[in-house]
């Protein structure tokens, strides 16, 4: 068989044959969403000024150096922070600073929708990254994860359709 | 009368849509001809060596993605097994099989890349990349799953990996192995014995025996030449001397035999999949590793098999936190030196074609 | 009829027809591409994605025209037009139902085959103008490819013409009144189609848009309208391609129940799919590899069933009893098996000193 000239084409023929019949794994973005990864490492660090004790460890795990503190001290000998600020246009979210962070207090966020159309608008103030208005991703917080709604998978998506 | 001819140089990137990254080809053609060829490279030069002097050992895990970013996962592994030697550190037994898990899947994905952008190179518009991609999307998704994100991984860690497993992990990796072993065989069934393929890539592109071990070759390139050599099997290093698998060889190293590698190799890879997913035992995955590893004054090399080839990882230690050198042994650099010689008479079309056989990634080749 | 009310009409028809199967062609092409490649192909436009190559032809014509300064600029000017107009002019001869057609030529098909190599010229006029390297390896490798495909595309052609007795396309419809040329050619059929696919620049024959190759080919350096009217004259080619061989193999117009305009159309349609269908399957093959295809296989193959043809023509000169379908079919299986011996394609490395 293997020596009939077109014998291999009309073999890969019929692959793209039964491919037309196929639903499509391609989904409209706007429109169709997926579920990330709960433990997605998205375009977004979220970080909680309670937790925070302003030690700077996430700062100096940095290996971008992105991380900006600024702190002053407060009552009961503790530091304040007054500024903490990353700029996202240079962070890689390798999330170092998450596994870092000896209180927990930096997380990285669910969001990953986050363009923006001025590169300074990029950089993230305390405002912009305050847990109690963005949704934190379980990356290394295994408690927040099962929060989190589940993955969609392709591999699960064949017996759906 | 007879008509003054006189060949003519053109320039084959950096920007080309067949050149895979910003790789340059100076070719100088006799009609169809190719009559000479040189490689530029170094458009994509961001002195990663030099950066990792300037970061800690664990700091530097996610610029290694950055070699080959098709390919995270395996550049991962290497540079956290120098590291580990350099500082003597041992790793938990359930990190061993997901890195294990991890690498080989990182393979599957990072071969049909490489086989999609080689049959797209061959001029079959889009298709095999594009099925190929789909079946890259699968893995993809147990990646995200696990480390979050998609191309960067980021996944281990001198020490072991970064976080265990998640719950949904191994369920979706038994459903994705039969899923991957039925399109296996549709891609086979799409080109492996389509006439115009054979045609165009059976006995195009030689890289003789001798050649390729002169030169370094490694990975595929190396093994489509018929040459047995498999870091897995010839310096065991992980656990991967617990797993049975065969290293697939080609023939006589032309483009074709390139491409049948790399699809065994994707079989056996999954195989070594199948094999650890049961075995995986439970216990920690990360071992008390301090925040800032001091490797003792040293050095340190490691190397292990990348989907490319034999990626080496060499470290210096002067007993700081960051290292003292860092050198990458680049397998795709090593694979493209050989470019010339197997181009030189070819066609123009064959120049492409066994340039795409290499599935280099500028990203490791300029570093 | 009065020829000029005949003239205006079928222009106004072959116009509409034409414009309105490019637009259909190439939102098909797109289509079912997608569809087969586990994609979903343009959906956003229109219903469907119906309207999207209209939108694709407004954002072309907003385009800023830029002609590279070393261009020669007349030819590459003239150069669209001179791609475009041609293809045009093969619709005179197609009949769109008994009888309905511009020109009712006795040498239709010979005019289809004369017009329909002018636009190569154009071509090669596009490549070597725009003073683009990539852009002359195409023209050189277009003007190769369109005169060694010719001739085993007019020696197929032939066969049907002794088949059917006469050159007008009118007559060759007629001819398969009571079963398609295909039945009775089936050799033929596939000659015409891998010569046709070659001829028109179709994967696996595209050699001269080989964009991993040669990036653009010849309209590399065409921007707006001018790249629009390549665009255009590709598609226009591929209905060409499609209608001759609709009517030359599949019957024309004829087909019961329908009106006979619309087996016209769905037959050109259905030619067409199988174009976009090797398109999306099969590999491009080399330069010298395109030409020992068609002097070492569809050459002599063609010449061989143009010999048969005679014969059986010969033989029963009141026309071919319907049991040659089988022999002809079995003859066909028999030169294919023999070539997959005779011919091999592969290597060729050249020595370079």
């Amino acid at each position: 068989m293997a020596n009939i000239l077109g014998s291999g084409i009309i073999k890969g023929m019929a692959v793209t044959l039964t491919n037309l019949f196929r639903p499509s794994p391609t989904t409209q973005y706007p429109e169709q969403r997926l579920t990330v990864s709960r433990r997605i490492r998205g375009t977004q660090l979220v970080w909680s000024m309670e937790r925070c004790t302003g030690c700077a460890t996430c700062a100096r795990t940095c290996p971008q150096g992105v991380i900006r503190i600024v702190t002053h001290q407060g009552a009961k000998n503790m530091y304040e922070v007054d500024t903490f600020e990353v700029d996202s246009g240079y962070c890689i979210h390798c999330a170092l600073c998450v596994e870092a962070c000896p209180y927990d207090a930096i997380f990285m966020g669910y969001n990953y929708e986050r363009a923006k159309y001025r590169r300074n608008e990029l950089v993230m103030p305390k405002s912009d990254m305050a847990i109690e208005h963005e949704q934190a991703s379980g990356y290394y917080h295994p408690d927040i994860a099962r929060t989190l709604p589940e993955q969609t998978l392709l591999v699960n998506w064949e017996k759906n359709k | 009368m007879t008509l003054r001819t006189e060949p003519f140089v053109i320039n084959m990137g950096p920007v080309h849509p067949s050149t895979h990254g910003v790789f340059r080809m100076r070719v100088t053609l006799d009609g169809e001809v190719v009559v000479n060829l040189e490689p530029v490279f170094g458009y994509l030069h961001r002195g990663i060596e030099k950066l990792a002097e300037e970061r800690t050992y664990t700091g530097f895990v996610p610029l290694t993605d950055r070699l080959d970013y098709v390919s995270s996962m395996s550049n991962n592994f290497g540079y956290c097994l120098a590291v580990e030697k350099l500082a003597g550190i041992e790793v938990p037994e359930r990190a061993e099989y997901i890195r294990v898990i991890m690498t080989e899947l990182q393979r599957i994905a990072a071969h049909l890349v490489s086989i999609g952008s080689f049959f797209n190179d061959c001029g079959a518009y889009f298709t095999p990349f594009l099925y190929m991609f789909r079946e890259r999307e699968r893995v993809i998704d147990l990646f995200e799953m696990t480390c979050g994100q998609r191309l960067l991984y980021n996944y281990m860690r001198p020490g072991g990996v970064s976080q265990d497993l998640p719950d949904e992990f191994m369920p979706a990796l038994n459903k994705l192995i039969p899923q991957l072993k039925k399109y296996f065989e549709e891609y086979e069934n799409l080109l492996q014995n389509n006439e115009i393929l054979a045609a165009r890539a059976r006995g195009v592109g030689i890289l003789p025996k001798e050649l390729a071990i002169n030169i370094g070759a490694s990975g595929p390139t190396l093994r489509g030449s018929g040459i047995r050599w498999d870091i897995r099997r010839a310096d065991p290093y992980s656990i991967y001397n617990r797993f049975e698998f065969d290293i697939p060889v080609g023939e006589q190293g032309d483009c074709y035999d390139r491409y049948r590698v790399r699809m065994e190799e994707m079989k056996q890879s999954l195989r070594i999949v199948e094999q650890a997913a049961k075995q995986v035992p439970a216990g920690p995955v990360r071992s008390k590793v301090p925040h800032l590893i001091r490797p003792p004054v040293g050095e340190a090399y490691s190397h292990i098999e990348a989907p490319t080839g034999d990626l080496g990882f060499y470290l210096v230690s002067d007993g700081g936190i960051a290292p003292y050198r860092c050198h990458i042994r680049a397998p795709s650099l090593m694979n493209l030196t050989a470019l010339r010689d197997m181009i030189v008479g070819w066609k123009v079309q064959d120049a492409i074609l066994t340039f795409g056989s290499f599935a280099i990634t500028m990203g490791e080749v300029d570093r | 009829m009065n020829p000029w009310l005949n003239w205006v009409i079928f222009t106004i028809v072959i116009l509409v027809f034409f414009l309105g199967s490019v637009i259909m062609f190439i939102y098909m092409e797109r289509r079912v591409l997608g569809k087969m490649q586990a994609r979903i192909g343009p959906n956003r436009v229109g219903p469907f994605g119906l309207l999207q190559a209209i939108a694709d032809a407004v954002k072309v014509l907003m385009k800023e025209m830029v002609t590279p300064a070393n261009a020669d600029k007349v030819v590459y000017w003239l150069a669209p037009i001179v791609v475009f107009a041609p293809v045009l002019m093969v619709f005179a001869v197609v009949p769109f139902a008994n009888g309905a057609l511009l020109a009712d030529l006795n040498i239709g098909i010979l005019y289809v085959v004369a017009v329909g190599s002018i636009s190569s010229i154009g071509v090669f006029m596009a490549g070597w103008s725009s003073s683009n390297k990539y852009a002359t390896i195409s023209a050189m490798r277009m003007v190769a490819a369109v005169v060694s495909y010719e001739i085993p595309l007019v020696l197929v052609i032939a066969s049907v013409v002794v088949v059917s007795g006469s050159m007008s396309l009118n007559d060759i419809v007629l001819a398969q009144q009571n079963y398609p040329m295909l039945l009775l050619q089936p050799l033929a059929f596939l000659l015409m189609f891998i010569a046709g696919c070659a001829e028109i620049n179709r994967s696996p024959f595209d050699l001269m848009e080989a964009d991993s190759e040669i990036i653009a080919g010849f309209h590399t350096e065409y921007t707006g309208m001018k790249f629009a009217m390549f665009y255009l004259a590709e598609y226009g080619e591929a209905v060409a391609m499609s209608t001759i061989i609709a009517t030359l193999f599949l019957g024309g117009w004829q087909g019961p129940f329908l009106p006979p305009w619309l087996w016209l159309v769905l037959k050109v349609f259905f030619v067409f799919f199988l174009m976009v269908w090797t398109r999306t399957t099969l590999p491009r093959v080399r330069i010298d590899q395109l030409m020992s295809l068609a002097w070492k296989f569809l050459f002599p193959l063609a010449l061989i069933n143009l010999v048969i043809t005679g014969a059986e023509v010969l033989a029963y000169p009141l026309g071919i009893p319907w049991y040659f379908i089988f022999v002809n079919i079995a003859i066909g299986a028999v030169l294919v098996l023999l070539f997959s011996r005779l011919y091999k394609v592969g290597g060729g490395r050249v020595a370079v000193g």
